[in-house]
């Protein structure tokens, strides 16, 4: 073995400890910034349109259906229940996006009228229209595993974004504001 | 037995045995006809549970997973083939929903790293009995001189 061959075999385990340690960092700076979420669904229904169903609405208003979603899309269509913490949280970022004219209709998941009634009265609401999914069948239908989940729906009537997860000022402003601009 | 080895052996027996199989706690939840309770069994098991993530939709206790039973037996009822149920999973979650990750291009090296694991260590295998077979450099005249001088021959 040459002296260099030997040098080699001695620097080797450094370089892929550093290969390996600079991946790791950067793996990690990912999941910092929420660039990289290992527990992230894949959103198949995105580019699909919107499945059909028919729901109640929370009284006094009207329920509504995939034609009626059709008839006012652009909008977003947020899944919410009372008993959610970060649907709550995202109340506030929700109100926002209704100041600035977006249309957003909301389905209750999984929870009863009257309680979906109180969580609205107490953290506002954003929405023009509000429908409840109480087996929470529909929502299957859009590929929903948890709620907040947020859907953009655009004019021809197919989804072009699923958010899973309560909105932030910084997911608004990453994700669905460039969204809007391209579909509304 | 010391403490640490019982505990060794005790997760290994765990190990061994079959997983607790099912989190359906309702018997009513589960069909009256064997046959068809067991394929919806079979077909949850393949289904991962979108909640818990590293748990089947029949090991689950999560809400999601009860549905998706629920929707599974009702496809079994139905008549639906094993494969259309797995497709109607699909188009809503994803591969993702499946807990063994179909063969296809976008797989293909994460099947294939067993393979390429295996590869890499027969060449470099191969590489060092090559290179260990070779026969060595004879001496030169000038080296024999050196190596008999030291040996103090």
């Amino acid at each position: 073995m040459t002296p260099l061959q030997r040098r080699a075999l001695l620097l080797a385990p450094f370089g892929f400890a550093a290969i390996g340690g600079s991946a790791m960092w950067v793996l990690l700076e990912r999941l910092r910034d929420g660039a990289y979420d290992p527990h992230a669904v894949p959103d198949p229904m995105v580019g699909k349109p919107v499945p059909h169903f028919a729901l109640p609405g929370l009284q006094p208003g009207s329920g509504f259906d995939t034609a009626e979603v059709l008839k006012h899309a652009p909008l977003l269509l947020n899944f919410f229940a009372s008993w959610c913490l970060p649907c709550a949280q995202e109340a506030t970022e929700l109100m926002r996006l209704k100041q600035r004219g977006l249309p957003i209709w909301g389905v209750v998941y999984k929870d009863k009228p009257d309680a979906a009634a109180a969580f609205l009265k107490q953290n506002g609401n954003p929405y023009r229209r509000v429908a409840v999914d109480e087996p929470g069948r529909v929502a299957i239908d859009f590929g929903l595993y948890g709620v907040p989940e947020t859907y953009l729906v655009d004019r021809q009537g197919i989804l072009r974004w699923r958010w899973a997860g309560g909105l932030s000022p910084s997911v608004v402003r990453d994700w669905l504001t460039p969204l809007l601009k391209t579909y509304t | 037995m010391t403490r640490p080895a019982r505990a060794a052996l005790a997760l290994c027996l765990a190990l061994l045995l079959p997983p607790a199989a099912h989190a359906i706690g309702d018997p009513g939840e589960m069909l009256a006809n064997p046959a068809q309770e067991q394929r919806a069994e079979r077909i949850g098991e393949q289904l991962r549970c979108l909640v818990c993530q590293n748990e089947s939709i029949e090991q689950s206790n999560a809400g999601l997973a009860r549905d998706l039973r629920r929707i599974i037996r009702q496809q079994v009822v139905a008549g639906k083939t094993d494969e259309q149920i797995i497709h109607w999973m699909v188009a809503r979650y994803g591969d993702f929903v499946l807990l063994k990750p179909p063969f296809d291009p976008s797989t293909l090296l994460l099947w294939g790293a067993p393979v390429l694991a295996v590869g890499a260590g027969a060449a470099a295998i191969l590489l060092v009995r090559r290179r260990s077979a070779a026969a060595p450099v004879p001496l030169s005249e000038e080296e024999r001189k050196q190596a008999s001088e030291l040996l103090g021959r």
